[in-house]
């Protein structure tokens, strides 16, 4: 690519980034906010009926999460995930729902591609960095406690 | 009181996100991947339990929460078995919620179809 | 006389004719600002069908035997069927051509492929290679995101700058005879890279290509905006024809309201659609649904139509490639 044409490329993106509408920042925000926080009220009453039953903080805190996933699952098959995402933004996108219905609707969407092929192999097809991410970064942070504490063997 | 906290704290972790979303060109993919690793991270350095003692839901119904429940059943397996742990405590906490997601995700494919 | 006119520009003697068409669209089209213009509006963009795959085929299908009904004619008549759309390998229009059994020539043009089309038609026609063309092309929401996109029910919030696939089709016959409105020339483009790399800006990726084939249509046939009743745009939408206008003027040229975009035009603010329409239905149904019944109602009279379409694939803007843009124009005649 030449100088001059490396210009002009320069020079057109200096005009699609003026040309290009400016999200709602404070609107959106405040929305993420309130669908955030809505979101985490429900889990919070959730834990405190599971609180009740389950024995310990990290069993509470682990029927919480699968609680929300199986909300976010079944809103995500009634077709209320979609609208709410599209006004809350990562106020839908960030809570444990929101992971739930990456995994639901990439299953309904490639259902038509076959039970195996379709659903079987793409369900986590948006989910799954979620997961490969968190267990490798997990991974690395538990491994470098557990040889600081020497706790490994 | 703890239902306004969580409602706060799970608020502004949402609105964080959203200030990233529309100020990068991040996909929504790229800040949940994100957000659960910084939880992973923190929850690797104890701080993020602490948060959580405060947050309550604010603090584990955010990926971050998530990537905090792979480390703590991580380091509780290391805590019980040795090196092992490492390799079998990831599901410890989170296989619950991966098992609910693929069962209620795929009840749903059966059920319903996408309407656009 | 040379039948090319300048570098780019084609001038068709025989001059094909626009012997019938056919738009179909689904129901948001219906409630946007083209809904008039459309011959059928469906209630189910899916047609009762499975997938959205199959419902798009269907409209294809559909809008094609409307158009050689209009025209009187039987698949036997019509010599070669130029269809193209936006999904993988064209399944839309090699299936479609599967059914109507007409010898298939496969384009793809992404969403300028109705331009690319009505184009090619002309040169088979206007070479006397054949007497009636069909063209044809389709496009719908739910298959393209999800292909070029997400699954449906995903937790997106879309940015301003996304444009909304519109769900139809649409088609023409080109004949030599007959009345209708006429194919006089046609300006090929080139393909243009500005280095635009985010998916959620393809109008901004399309416009240069645009702008490059208008300017290079004045150049080749010395015409200028004046000579035309209207410069319709395919799918720009609201960043993109900013853009595009801004291009032209630095060219020389002032559109003012000569200019349209079908893509900016396809919906109305409250429908929420970002930018507004793309897909290749949503140029083919401002080029055969709009201008061709305002020509026949004898509102317009000249127009330079043309059709912009964004060329990159999912895999390519993974690995980093920028999308290229194209677009052809045909002058449209009453």
């Amino acid at each position: 690519m030449d100088k001059a044409q490396k210009d002009r490329r320069e020079r057109y993106q200096q005009m699609v980034r003026e040309a290009t509408p400016q999200p709602n920042r404070w609107r959106n925000a405040v929305m993420a906010f309130i669908t955030g926080g809505a979101i985490c009220t429900v889990g919070q009453l959730l834990y405190n009926l599971f609180e009740k039953v389950e024995p310990s903080r990290l069993e509470t805190t682990a029927v919480t999460q699968a609680a929300m996933i199986a909300l976010g699952a079944i809103a995500t098959g009634l077709g209320f995930y979609d609208w709410l995402a599209e006004r809350g933004g990562m106020g839908a996108a960030v809570p444990v729902t929101g992971f739930s219905n990456t995994v639901a609707s990439a299953a309904m969407e490639f259902r038509r591609e076959g039970y195996i092929l379709g659903m079987g192999a793409k369900m986590f097809v948006i989910a799954g960095p979620v997961l490969v991410y968190g267990i490798i970064s997990g991974f690395a942070v538990s491994l470098l406690r557990a040889v600081l504490t020497g706790s490994l063997f | 009181m703890d239902y306004l906290i969580a409602f706060l704290t799970g608020g502004a972790i949402c609105a964080l996100a959203q200030i990233i979303y529309d100020n990068t060109k991040l996909t929504p993919a790229h800040i949940v991947v994100g957000f659960t690793v910084a939880g992973a991270l923190l929850g690797g350095l104890g701080l993020y339990q602490r948060f959580a003692e405060f947050a309550g839901a604010g603090a584990i119904i955010p990926v971050s929460g998530f990537g905090n429940s792979i480390v703590m059943g991580m380091l509780s397996e290391v805590e019980r078995l040795g090196w092992e742990g490492l390799f079998t405590g990831a599901f410890e906490n989170t296989g619950l919620g991966v098992t609910a997601a693929i069962i209620f995700g795929s009840l749903m494919a059966v059920l319903f179809r996408p309407k656009g | 006389m040379s039948k090319r006119l300048g570098l780019q520009t084609i001038v068709f003697q025989q001059a094909p004719r626009i012997a019938s068409c056919s738009t179909i669209a689904g129901p948001k089209e219906g409630e946007g600002n083209f809904g008039s213009y459309i011959d059928k509006l469906v209630d189910d963009p899916m047609m009762g069908q499975l997938t959205p795959e199959k419902a798009e085929r269907m409209m294809l299908y559909l809008a094609c035997q409307d158009a050689l009904a209009k025209a009187a004619l039987t698949e036997d008549d019509v010599h070669f069927f130029v269809g193209g759309d936006l999904l993988n390998q064209i399944i839309s229009s090699s299936y479609c051509a599967r059914d109507l059994g007409i010898p298939f020539l496969g384009i793809y043009g992404a969403c300028s492929s109705i331009v690319e089309g009505l184009g090619l038609g002309s040169l088979i026609v206007d070479g006397d290679y054949a007497d009636s063309v069909l063209v044809a092309t389709s496009s719908h929401y739910q298959a393209s995101e999800r292909q070029f996109r997400y699954p449906v029910e995903l937790n997106i919030q879309h940015r301003k700058s996304n444009q909304w696939t519109v769900t139809g089709a649409a088609a023409a016959v080109l004949s030599k005879s007959g009345t209708g409105p006429k194919i006089t020339a046609a300006t090929f483009g080139r393909v243009l890279d500005y280095g635009i790399k985010s998916p959620n800006d393809m109008g901004a990726a399309m416009a240069p290509a645009a702008a490059d084939t208008l300017c290079r249509h004045f150049a080749d046939t010395g015409k200028t905006p004046g000579d035309y009743d209207l410069i319709l745009t395919g799918d720009l939408a609201a960043v993109g024809q900013k853009l595009f206008v801004q291009l032209v003027k630095e060219a020389g040229y002032t559109l003012g309201s000569k200019h349209m975009d079908v893509g900016a035009s396809m919906y109305k603010p409250t429908q929420q659609v970002g930018a507004g329409g793309s897909g290749c239905a949503c140029s083919a149904i401002g080029i055969l649904g709009y201008v061709v019944k305002e020509m026949l109602q004898g509102n317009l009279r000249r127009v330079l139509a043309m059709a912009t379409g964004a060329l990159f694939s999912p895999v390519s803007t993974q690995q980093g490639d920028s999308i290229a843009g194209i677009a052809h124009a045909v002058v449209i005649e009453a």
